[in-house]
């Protein structure tokens, strides 16, 4: 039998999603495995632990040092490498989040190991397990094997679905004391600039913005849209080169690649760019007022019109439908 | 300052990407410098200009990667290094090019250390951090503002659209973000200049390495493309008429309301 780690991810004092969704990809790689689910962090994890168990991992360790208030590199992966040493996994699991990509490819360096980054879909398991990972930003996709070491991957978030939550599971966390020092980068401020509400990366629906928004204030009707849907705000790389929205909101080959259930294009044309960051969406509707534009034909449904009447009407139908 | 960027060559983005043999088809495409390298390209010119120092650009590629090293001098860095592996790795992996890098740095005085967050082509970003920690270096990703003074390093980092105010200090490695700057194009006199700036060549038997240090721990068993997407509706009607359509659609069709 072999054994899982799952790293977990807390922000703001909750688990994100896609620590649920760590455990159910090593289930998914070897059914029989033990999974065993890492937090760490500040204040009480104990309770985060216990929640891990009920979304599937079998027992959970956790670390608290006040050192792990803020993510740094220095400090989580002194407290990573401590339960690491401690459990000897197999395999290891983490979000292809920023925390992810910052600390996976440290601690894979560390332990001499192969990585395989930002999947999205785990196919077979047992030692015949594959990886498929997009890349060129989703204009292709690879399959990747495991060949020598760990099988440490990190997964892209909404991508594989979690186990259902199961409250009558139990199971043991045990605190890990680790000396967290020592760090050689210090958060002197954390700045909120992200949407309030849903993140991009983790959104169930996206709407998101073009050149044809025209400016800063256009992007309103989006996020009255978004936030009746639920949804995140994103846009294409000639709405935030024009100034309209922050770059971090940019979706599209340099930017970011997102693959909500739905994503409505507003006033995007469709470069070959945009295109790879999105297409793989599993619903895409595009709302632009050429009926020539590139987007049409990637979209499910399309609606030639001007997208300041539209999205309004959108928005209100929607809020009528809800109720 | 002993300044250097790792660059890499990637498809230009207006490529389509094909498939030939079960490999990507690089017949005729066109390459040019990975966008986030640019970035660390165009930083690293600028903390040379105000600090002093040399700017070093290294690569590991093939005999074409001369292409966009030059490209990197003519916009203003110092020297390249070709680490070119083609007769030497058929497939290797990040603990591949990290070895490489590991071997280059090992008699390297090193003050910063600069790439791009991502290659927009295997887009794995593991390459940065995972050379930092063999280094023994500290390292922030995704940067969008860099100030040295002294040894002290004020750093804004990107964190899903949040910004984390970092203060480090150097040796440091970073990688770049989209908005840290906007890239110089090269300029002509430039271009004229890099012609004659140092170009050196290396294989991995210059770093005393051979295949089986090198060795991959992952491998690509295959490539192939997303299913194409056929165009779907485009609804008719008054504005009011699609839209209640387009809802109806997504909630019995698509399922996704």
């Amino acid at each position: 039998m072999g054994k899982y780690l799952v790293i977990s991810e807390v922000r703001d004092g909750e688990l994100r999603n896609v620590s649920f969704e760590n455990i159910a990809a090593a289930r998914q790689i070897d059914e029989n495995s033990e999974v065993v689910a890492a937090v760490l962090g500040d204040g009480d994890l104990e309770s985060l632990g216990q929640e891990l168990i009920q979304y599937g991992a079998d027992r959970a360790v956790v670390v608290q040092h006040e050192n792990l208030k803020n993510y740094t590199s220095d400090g989580y992966v002194q407290a990573a490498m401590a339960v690491i040493e401690q459990e000897d996994p197999d395999g290891i699991v983490m979000g292809h989040t920023s925390e992810g990509k910052d600390l996976s490819p440290r601690i894979a360096s560390k332990l001499d190991s192969g990585l395989i980054s930002d999947v999205t879909e785990i196919e077979g398991s047992g030692d015949d397990v594959k990886f498929i990972r997009p890349i060129y930003s989703g204009k292709a996709f690879e399959k990747k094997v495991i060949t020598n070491g760990k099988t440490f991957i990190t997964i892209r978030p909404n991508n594989i679905a979690p186990l259902e939550k199961d409250e009558s599971r139990s199971g043991d966390v045990q605190k890990v004391e680790v000396d967290v020092q020592n760090l050689r980068t210090v958060i002197k401020e954390v700045i909120r600039k992200a949407s309030e509400g849903v993140d991009l990366s983790e959104a169930n629906i996206i709407v998101a913005g073009g050149r044809g928004v025209k400016s800063a204030e256009g992007f309103d009707p989006l996020y009255e849209l978004a936030d009746v849907l639920g949804g995140a705000v994103g846009a294409s790389r000639g709405a935030a080169d024009a100034g309209y929205c922050d770059y971090s909101l940019q979706i599209g080959q340099t930017g970011k690649v997102v693959t909500p259930d739905l994503y409505i294009a507003v006033g995007i044309s469709g470069a070959i760019q945009h295109l790879a960051g999105m297409s793989n969406s599993k619903v895409i509707v595009a709302i632009n007022k050429d009926p020539e534009a590139n987007i049409f034909n990637v979209a499910d449904y399309g609606i030639v019109g001007d997208l300041f009447d539209v999205v309004p009407a959108l928005t209100e139908e929607i809020k009528a439908l809800k109720g | 300052m002993n300044i250097y960027v790792l660059m890499k060559k990637t498809f230009d983005t207006e490529e389509k990407i094909q498939i030939n043999g079960g490999k990507i088809d690089t017949d005729g495409a066109e390459f040019i410098i990975n966008p986030y390298d640019e970035y660390a390209i165009e930083e690293a010119i600028k903390v040379r200009d105000e600090h002093g120092g040399e700017v070093t650009v290294v690569t590991i590629g093939d005999e074409d990667s001369e292409s966009q090293l030059r490209t990197a001098l003519a916009m203003g860095a110092d020297k390249a290094v070709l680490i070119n592996t083609e007769d030497d790795i058929e497939e290797g992996d990040q603990v591949t090019t990290t070895r490489i890098l590991e071997a280059y740095f090992e008699d390297k005085e090193v003050d910063l250390i600069l790439a791009g967050n991502v290659a927009i082509d295997e887009a794995s970003g593991q390459v940065g951090p995972r050379l930092a920690a063999k280094l023994d270096i500290p390292y922030v990703t995704t940067i969008t503002s860099l100030e040295i003074d002294g040894d002290t390093v004020k750093i804004d980092k990107d964190v899903e659209g949040d910004v984390e105010k970092v203060e480090t200090s150097l040796p440091l490695l970073v990688t770049c973000q989209q908005g840290l700057n906007e890239p110089r194009y090269p300029s002509l006199p430039g271009i004229m200049k890099a012609k004659k700036k140092p170009l050196e060549e290396l294989e991995i038997d210059d770093l005393d390495l051979d295949e089986d240090d090198v060795e991959a721990a992952t491998e690509t068993v295959e490539v192939f493309l997303p299913p194409e997407k056929e165009a779907g509706k485009v609804l008719e009607g008054e504005t009011d008429e699609q839209v209640k359509e387009l809802i109806s659609l997504l909630k019995t069709e698509a399922k996704v309301l």
